[in-house]
């Protein structure tokens, strides 16, 4: 147990020091707060492309002051103007466009031009129109002179928001957002893939160096190889799972860095800035009419999901996350490293390569599928065979699964990845001292039956 | 007393018998030679002696006990193939490989810094492995090899890579460690250097064991009553009912005659009639060299 550990700590102390693996560690919080980040900054330059639009009547003012202003769009009411003429210099005088208003409109739907030197975003339109059909809606009701009308139509006003809700094994409603069940699920699943496969065939690199190095047999006279062996596949994962750490944190830290320096200044925070009273009183009951005229549409659709994601099985997922973590890169690292110490060089590795990567592609491939129906008998049966189930039962925990089905998946799992892993070792006992030969599935087939 | 001893060992991959009951029984502070051409299996009995892998048959015994996996610290072995890693500095390898021999960090360290200082390669601590000689690297190798102080110490091949100087520095390093307790398993291709350093040999053909025995032994019982006479000056002597002439040669002012007796001659009595020739420089039994004998025997069984 104690050269274990000596063995563990090579793997662990070498791999952390290397130069790529700081580059890589460093690097990637960046990208990802990039990611996170630049969509952002190209709204808020979206914004800044600020419209000043004129609104011109032809004989008449039924129209002034109905179009409100947006955050895109600034909409001026002009009064006695030759249109013919204004059409001609309303861009010289700093305009993005003219909207004429003809009276023909109260019958005529289309009796109102827009006149722009470039195609106006559809957003604009959606707003003008809104706007108009509204009041002319308003206007006609009026004419037909019923009383309290402001206070019906008050009344009478609606939306419509479609609320998910689960009913869990105990049945208890709980809260949730398709949106965020994807996300997790696409997250989760990503992440398992990426984590089992890149560290996995560090595995199997590792063992090819020290086999073409020779250090092997110098190794296996003072430990067991399955010391070795494991050791190594042990500090790989520990690798593995600082980068994975070092990632979150860094990732945390240079986005919060970044918003608040970048982003501060144009008021973008002030969805975020304004949540945590939010939260806070979400557990007291908020009159509709109230939350309403306090939050605005976008925040509380915020608001829901934040309430959705905090409702998800969050011990379930992290538990599970850690068991399949585990037990699958366990399971692929022992095959990588039976790969690896069958053969001479890392080109020959192409040929055994190929059956241990389909199952990990057909994985992901489910999983992405799992977000579009996570009861499909695809993703049922995948998220039980042990090959594929740590990334797909990762991808279909969000959207909930009977504890019944996770428990026969995790049992496969245990009995699969101690048959590999026995496997794996003995496979690598022999493989490692064996040289110059080109290995066929074969002769490993034959390795298996050696005896000590 | 032998400190080792493998009896009946047998051992076979798929079809092919890598070895087929040999027997080796190595006397304590001596230094075994284990002989044999290529793919003999010389190997094999190597890696299981360093318990790499196990028998299908026989049974080992370390100072007269049968042979368990704790043994390993007990044994230092270098083997054909001399393997670091190529990235990692010289003085973290050295420690590394001592810990899993079993040594504590701080005697490791000891230990590796009296014998870098004997060996001259103390400047090399923090080169990596990659920038080292090879003749470098091997020294390194030697001294993980040593370091645990091992009872039974197996060297494969210890002198390939090495300039003569270097070599004789490695072959007195031996030599002393012999002197203070260790036994000596050794494995090569140079004769020159089993009839300098070894007291016993097995010679292994095809799994076999086909020649054993001290090597002085061997040598005298493939001597077969040769002598080698040397006169000063030209001095030419015939055959008789005695002995035979089988080579005669005149170099540097000297006569070196190779002769062969028939039987019931003894060396007082050829010395007796060789003296009336001319002036005897030497008389020497001409024994075999450990060469010659390798490639007779080796070749009768082919």
């Amino acid at each position: 147990m104690n050269k274990i550990s000596v063995i563990i700590k090579r793997e662990y102390i070498t791999r952390v020091r290397k130069k790529s693996f700081i580059i890589m560690t460093l690097l990637a919080p960046l990208l990802m707060a990039a990611i996170i980040i630049v969509p952002t900054v190209l709204m808020m330059n979206q914004k800044g492309d600020f419209k000043k639009i004129a609104v011109i009547e032809e004989k008449s003012d039924l129209f002034k002051g109905v179009i409100k202003n947006t955050r895109e769009a600034e909409f001026i009411y002009l009064e006695n103007v030759n249109i013919n003429e204004f059409k001609t210099k309303f861009e010289k005088e700093g305009y993005y466009g003219v909207l004429i208003i003809y009276p023909e409109i109260i019958t005529t739907p289309n009796a109102i031009d827009l006149i722009s030197k470039k195609q106006p975003p559809i957003g604009l339109l959606e707003h003008i129109e809104r706007s108009l059909e509204k009041n002319i809606e308003k206007q006609k009701l009026a004419a037909y002179s019923i009383g309290d009308l402001d206070a019906i139509m008050k009344s009478i006003q609606t939306d419509v928001n479609v609320q998910t809700k689960k009913l869990d094994e105990m049945g208890n409603v709980q809260k949730t957002s398709t949106g965020i069940s994807m996300a997790l699920a696409y997250i989760f699943g990503l992440l398992m893939y990426m984590l089992v496969f890149i560290f996995g065939s560090q595995v199997m690199r590792g063992v090819i160096e020290e086999k073409t190095s020779r250090v092997v047999e110098v190794i296996i006279s003072s430990v067991k190889p399955i010391e070795l062996m494991m050791g190594k596949i042990i500090g790989i994962a520990l690798v593995g799972l600082t980068q994975f750490m070092m990632w979150v944190i860094l990732t945390a830290g240079v986005t919060t860095v970044l918003k608040s320096t970048v982003l501060e200044k144009s008021g973008i925070t002030e969805i975020t800035q304004s949540m945590p009273q939010n939260m806070m009183s979400q557990n007291q009951p908020v009159s509709v009419e109230a939350s309403k005229q306090e939050i605005s549409p976008e925040l509380m659709e915020f608001t829901r999901l934040f309430d959705s994601a905090l409702n998800q099985p969050w011990l379930l997922i992290i538990f599970s996350f850690i068991f399949y973590f585990i037990t699958g890169y366990l399971l692929y690292a022992s095959v990588f490293a039976a790969i690896g110490s069958a053969v001479d060089n890392e080109t020959e590795t192409q040929q055994f390569m190929l059956p241990v990567t389909i199952p990990i592609i057909i994985g992901l491939m489910v999983a992405m599928g799992t977000m579009q129906n996570p009861e499909s008998p695809v993703a049922f049966w995948c998220s039980l065979i042990p090959l594929t189930s740590p990334i797909v039962m990762m991808a279909r925990i969000p959207f909930g699964v009977p504890f019944w089905q996770i428990g026969i998946s995790m049992l496969l799992m245990v009995v699969t990845f101690i048959f590999f892993v026995w496997m794996a070792a003995k496979i690598y006992r022999t493989g490692i001292l064996m040289y110059g030969k080109k290995t066929s599935w074969k002769e490993m087939w034959k390795w298996l039956r050696y005896s000590g | 007393m032998s400190i080792f001893e493998a009896k009946n060992v047998s051992k076979q991959y798929g079809t092919q018998l890598a070895l087929d009951n040999v027997s080796i029984a190595v006397p304590h502070q001596s230094i075994y030679g284990l002989l044999g051409p290529n793919g003999a299996g010389k190997t094999t009995l190597i890696r299981i002696i360093n318990q790499i892998t196990g028998p299908d048959s026989g049974e080992l015994f370390l100072e007269g006990k049968k042979l368990r996996p704790e043994d390993v610290q007990r044994i230092g072995y270098l083997p054909e193939e001399r393997g670091l890693y190529k990235k990692m500095k010289v003085g973290e390898q050295a420690l590394y490989f001592a810990q899993l021999k079993g040594l504590s960090k701080a005697e490791a360290m000891k230990r590796l810094k009296y014998w870098f200082k004997k060996l001259e390669i103390i400047d090399w601590w923090g080169k990596k492995v990659e920038e080292l000689s090879k003749g470098m690297a091997q020294k390194v190798q030697f001294v993980t090899t040593v370091l645990h102080e091992p009872k039974l110490l197996i060297f494969d091949e210890p002198f390939t890579g090495f300039d003569p100087v270097n070599a004789n520095l490695i072959k007195n390093e031996i030599l002393f460690l012999r002197e203070r307790g260790a036994t000596i398993i050794f494995s090569t291709h140079n004769m020159e250097s089993v009839e300098e350093l070894c007291d016993n040999i097995t010679l292994i053909n095809k799994a076999k064991t086909i020649l054993e025995g001290s090597v002085d032994e061997i040598r005298s019982k493939w001597a077969a009553n040769e002598y080698d006479l040397v006169f000063d000056g030209n001095v030419k002597i015939e055959g008789n009912g005695h002995y035979n002439i089988l080579d005669h040669k005149f170099e540097n002012n000297k006569s070196i005659i190779r002769l062969k007796t028939t039987g019931a001659v003894n060396s007082n009595e050829l010395l007796q009639t060789a003296i009336k020739s001319g002036t005897v420089i030497s008389f020497n039994p001409a024994l075999p060299s450990m060469n010659e004998i390798f490639i007779r025997v080796v070749e009768a069984r082919n």
